[in-house]
């Protein structure tokens, strides 16, 4: 395959501006810094654009670089702010009761159904991804943007505690609510338990 | 039947459901030891709802590792854009580094 070229600069807001900015706001949940963030992006991207191997489409490319800047981010302000209490983080999202006082699943009320399993059918529908997108956006920030760095970009513990400043043990704990909350949403919004 | 039994002791000594997915979700994060990773798979075993969650996870992982485009695209409404002010500012920001 040919090596493919870019586009000139002056296109990338209109061609890449909405699309890099829906990946910041997955990533950064704040549009005033999701834009800051696009910025920048297309900033380092002009600066590196002799660098471009012509091996991705330019949009992969963008979004390369847009995962770093975002990284970039958390580090700097990290650096900067206090940091809050990360065991706080999502505690309210823990009240909901799964377990019975020995720690057993509920039955006939809380205890995981059985999901249609035919994976890639499912991840074809829309419905899917509506219902995991309006998952997501029920997070407190934080915990999102550590579900968005860890589970969807696939970055290592050490690089999301980096980035987000907490300890390892706080990730595992702010991990575990978010992957639970995000599970039990999927179920009540999308595979059967009403008012989970 | 001897499994009776031995699930009961199984049981006995493997943590409750609520310990397990804290432990299960911890082991997608970092390697755990040996002993730990043998009480969390002797509890799938003998627990079908453990099972069912932990499988549910790792399709959720699969499913947004793979497929990142669907939570970032536009096929959800309202659907996010730049706002006008600050396309025009990116455009303006870009055109003068260009030069």
């Amino acid at each position: 395959m040919e090596p493919r070229q870019l586009s000139d600069p002056e296109t990338w807001t209109d061609q890449h501006g909405d699309y890099l900015y829906r990946c910041a706001l997955l990533r950064v949940r704040d549009s005033a810094l999701a834009e800051e963030v696009v910025q920048e992006t297309f900033l380092a991207a002009l600066q590196a654009r002799d660098r471009f191997a012509g091996q991705s489409s330019e949009r992969s490319w963008l979004v390369g670089i847009l995962k770093h800047k975002v990284i970039d981010h958390f580090r700097k302000a990290h650096r900067e702010a206090p940091r809050d209490n990360p065991q706080e983080l999502g505690r309210e999202l823990d009240t909901e009761g799964l377990f019975d006082e020995a720690g057993h699943w509920k039955l006939g009320r809380t205890e995981p159904l059985e999901w249609p399993h035919n994976p890639s059918t499912e991840l074809e529908r829309k419905e899917f991804w509506e219902v995991l997108k309006r998952c997501l956006a029920s997070l407190p920030p934080r915990m999102a943007t550590a579900f968005s760095l860890r589970e969807v970009d696939d970055r290592s513990s050490e690089e999301v505690c980096d980035a987000l400043n907490i300890t390892a043990s706080n990730l595992w704990v702010i991990l575990h609510r978010t992957r639970k909350h995000l599970r039990q949403c999927l179920e009540g919004h999308h595979f059967g338990r009403t008012a989970a | 039947m001897w499994l009776g039994p031995l699930a009961n002791v199984l049981a006995r000594n493997t943590p409750p459901c609520s310990a397990v997915i804290q432990l299960f979700s911890e082991s997608l994060d970092h390697a755990l030891p040996l002993r730990k990773r043998m009480l969390l798979r002797l509890h799938f075993l003998m627990c079908k709802y453990c099972e069912r969650y932990r499988q549910q996870l790792l399709f959720i992982r699969e499913a947004v590792r793979q497929h990142p485009e669907r939570l970032e695209g536009q096929d959800s409404s309202p659907t996010p854009s730049l706002s006008p002010e600050a396309r025009e500012r990116i455009k303006r920001t870009l055109a003068g580094k260009e030069q």
